[in-house]
């Protein structure tokens, strides 16, 4: 199938581009780990509150790294003056969104495996109890987080001020996505059964299908010139 | 035209305002800041509408390009932020001698402030953008995703607030209410309703002329 | 003075017009390029030749107006223009961090063709940048870079050339190698739109000459008509109307 070759291209391309420069992953896994150390300052003196509140700093953890590396989505394109021929390129432009998005998941998961890893030594979680249906959660919720962050990262790839306008965009229309995960976390950290949050993850799964069909649908308008 | 539309939209604000405070019953509790609710309320029904129509207006402007579309889309979504910026500030007025607090992070205070910054990053998005053009389809996919995104906002934080916590104290609406309490609002909805028509329609004769002025 | 269509245009503009924000950059254009035609697109920078080809490429969108590659809408026929357009601009296209071929093959699979690397690489031989096949083009000059965007259109092998000063920054070889592959594209039924603000050789492979001014074309002629003096004297003349 030509859609699946075409999106593989964007992946292998943006898998390989990474993995010799070095930006993204680096910066994005470093600022995960300064993050640990922030909240441990800011919060780490009263350890039950800081139990009550980890699900929430963690998932804070995982959206602000995210942001980083979402945010530059495009800005690969833009720098390399390959984004004019993205659109030339005959094809369904949805392919691109596609692939922009695999690769952003593959950089949210890496994020998301340092973070819950640090989390776990650090603060002494224990997850244990709550897999497999974190990885449900997990799954679910960074798929929300991603597809409407690559779809606002190429918006804003070409805006004056992207650093400021792309979190202004996207935190709040995550909101719904974020309680989702920040709920069912909390619950399942607390030994919670994951049918006691099914209707979080009904709503996830809800918002993940609303977003990537907005994306597929809407991703070529955004790459005109 | 616009000129008649804005005459009955004076006389729908007057019929209401006479409604809120000849005909609906003085609360027992509260007294007559709960007078505000006949603003409070609609006003929020009102800039919902708003952004169906800025829903509707990005998914027409994306297919077509027609400028018209972009208009209304834009002047919808200006309108629907000022009625919501409306009812957050009269629930503020409304809660600071009521309850004793501006602002509580209740399902409904909550939702509607989310979908308020959603909808002014709309118009960032607009300001930000050099080639109007390309704002213009930039603001459509944001309106879109913003409007369908609302459902998800008001589940969720309706969700994060009623579940384990005690409900909202923030009646939303009298639920038995009495005919005269319902005819009030209803008067007022369609008062607030002709109001927003009456300015969307005025800020699209704006956008145009500022389009004419410039081609 | 612009022609007829005919059955063998393959490039046909109607009245374009396009405005950015408040600035008129194309005030009702109308040019046909036949099969096998060359046409010199001649003009001051920031007159309106590159809206132009952009539009055509279906980068971007008129205000008004009709712009058609091989009878389709570029607007409204976007992919279709797509496959059988080529446009060699500015941007150079490339990925700094990938080497020749990887870009070549990336290039290949997004347009949903499988890459046959021996293709890729006679298409390198072709430029001369073989030996470079496997260097990345961060290490390139712009010469070498310019090159390697001609070498995707000898693997996607387009209908239509749009082309912005493609004979910038290529030393002599290059030049001749240019020359000689427009000259071949042309032969083989082609159409050549190409944009440039200089006058010097690149012009020798163009029939026609068309001279862009205030968003208007001022001059369509071929070159048999005028000789090289006479186009360069009436260049100036609208050109230092042109404020």
């Amino acid at each position: 199938m030509t859609f699946v070759r075409r999106t593989w291209a964007v992946v292998w391309k943006d898998v390989l581009v990474e993995r010799r420069s070095k930006e993204t992953v680096n910066a994005v896994l470093f600022f995960s780990v300064l993050l640990l150390f922030v909240f441990e300052f800011t919060l780490g003196g009263d350890r039950e509150r800081l139990i009550t509140v980890l699900p929430g700093l963690l998932w804070l953890g995982v959206l602000l790294a995210g942001l980083l590396g979402l945010g530059r989505s495009f800005v690969l394109e833009r720098e390399n003056d390959c984004w004019e021929a993205l659109l030339l390129t005959p094809g369904d432009k949805g392919a691109i969104y596609v692939g922009k998005l695999v690769g952003n998941l593959l950089l949210m998961a890496l994020v998301e495996t340092v973070v819950l890893g640090l989390f776990t030594l650090f603060m002494n979680v224990d997850i244990g109890r709550a897999m497999p249906g974190l990885l449900a959660v997990l799954a679910l919720g960074t798929l929300g987080i991603a597809a409407v962050g690559t779809l606002f990262g190429a918006m804003t790839a070409h805006v004056r001020a992207r650093e400021l306008l792309f979190p202004v965009l996207l935190l709040p229309v995550l909101v719904p996505v974020l309680l989702g995960i920040v709920k069912s976390t909390e619950a399942l950290l607390a030994g919670e059964a994951l049918g006691s949050v099914s209707h979080w993850l009904q709503l996830l799964v809800a918002a993940d299908v609303i977003y990537v069909v907005a994306g597929l649908l809407t991703f070529d308008v955004l790459l005109e010139g | 035209m616009t000129r008649w539309l804005g005459v009955v939209a004076a006389i729908g604000l007057i019929a209401g305002l006479v409604m809120a405070f000849g005909v609906a019953p003085r609360e027992v509790t509260q007294g007559n800041v709960q007078r505000i609710m006949y603003v409070h309320v609609p006003a929020v029904w009102v800039a919902y509408l708003a952004f169906v129509a800025v829903f509707v207006a990005s998914i027409a402007y994306l297919w077509t390009r027609a400028a018209g579309a972009d208009r209304v889309a834009h002047a919808a979504a200006e309108v629907g932020v000022v009625f919501l910026g409306v009812n957050i500030a009269t629930g503020a007025i409304w809660g600071k001698p009521t309850w004793g607090t501006w602002w509580t992070w209740d399902a409904r205070l909550t939702s509607v402030a989310i979908v308020f910054v959603i909808f002014v990053g709309y118009m960032l998005v607009r300001q930000m953008t050099d080639d109007p053009e390309r704002g213009a389809r930039f603001a459509a996919v944001v309106g879109i995703v913003g409007t369908l995104n609302i459902p998800l906002v008001h589940f969720s934080v309706y969700w994060w607030r009623t579940l384990h916590q005690p409900p909202t104290f923030m009646k939303p609406g009298p639920a038995a209410a009495s005919s005269s309490i319902r005819a009030a609002l209803l008067v007022n909805f369609a008062g607030l309703l002709l109001l927003g028509t009456y300015f969307i329609a005025k800020r699209y004769a704006l956008l145009r002329a500022q389009h004419e002025a410039t081609a | 003075m612009t022609g007829l269509t005919t059955p063998d245009s393959l490039i046909q503009v109607s009245g374009l017009r396009k405005v950015f924000g408040a600035t008129l950059v194309l005030d009702g254009v109308d040019l046909v390029v036949r099969a096998g035609e060359t046409v010199g697109l001649l003009g001051p920078n920031g007159t309106g030749k590159t809206t132009l080809l952009k539009i055509l490429a279906t980068v971007a969108r008129p205000t008004r107006g009709e712009a058609r590659i091989a009878g389709h809408d570029c607007a409204r026929e976007a992919e279709a223009v797509r496959k059988v357009v080529g446009l060699v601009a500015h941007g150079t296209h490339l990925y700094d961090d990938l080497t020749a071929l990887e870009n070549l093959t990336f290039w290949r699979r997004l347009a949903g063709q499988r890459p046959d690397a021996d293709a890729l690489r006679a298409a390198l031989a072709e430029v001369e940048l073989d030996d470079c096949a496997d260097l990345r083009v961060r290490t390139f000059s712009a010469g070498m870079k310019r090159r390697l965007s001609l070498a995707r259109l000898l693997v996607s092998r387009p209908r239509v050339l749009l082309l912005d000063e493609p004979f910038s920054s290529l030393d002599q070889r290059a030049r001749k190698w240019l020359e000689q592959y427009l000259q071949g594209f042309t032969a083989r039924g082609g159409a050549i739109l190409m944009a440039t603000h200089a006058f010097g050789r690149e012009l020798d492979v163009v029939d026609r000459f068309v001279i862009l001014a205030n968003g208007r074309i001022i001059l369509d002629a071929p070159r048999g008509t005028l000789g090289g003096d006479e186009i360069h004297r009436l260049y100036a003349l609208h050109t230092e109307e042109v404020s």
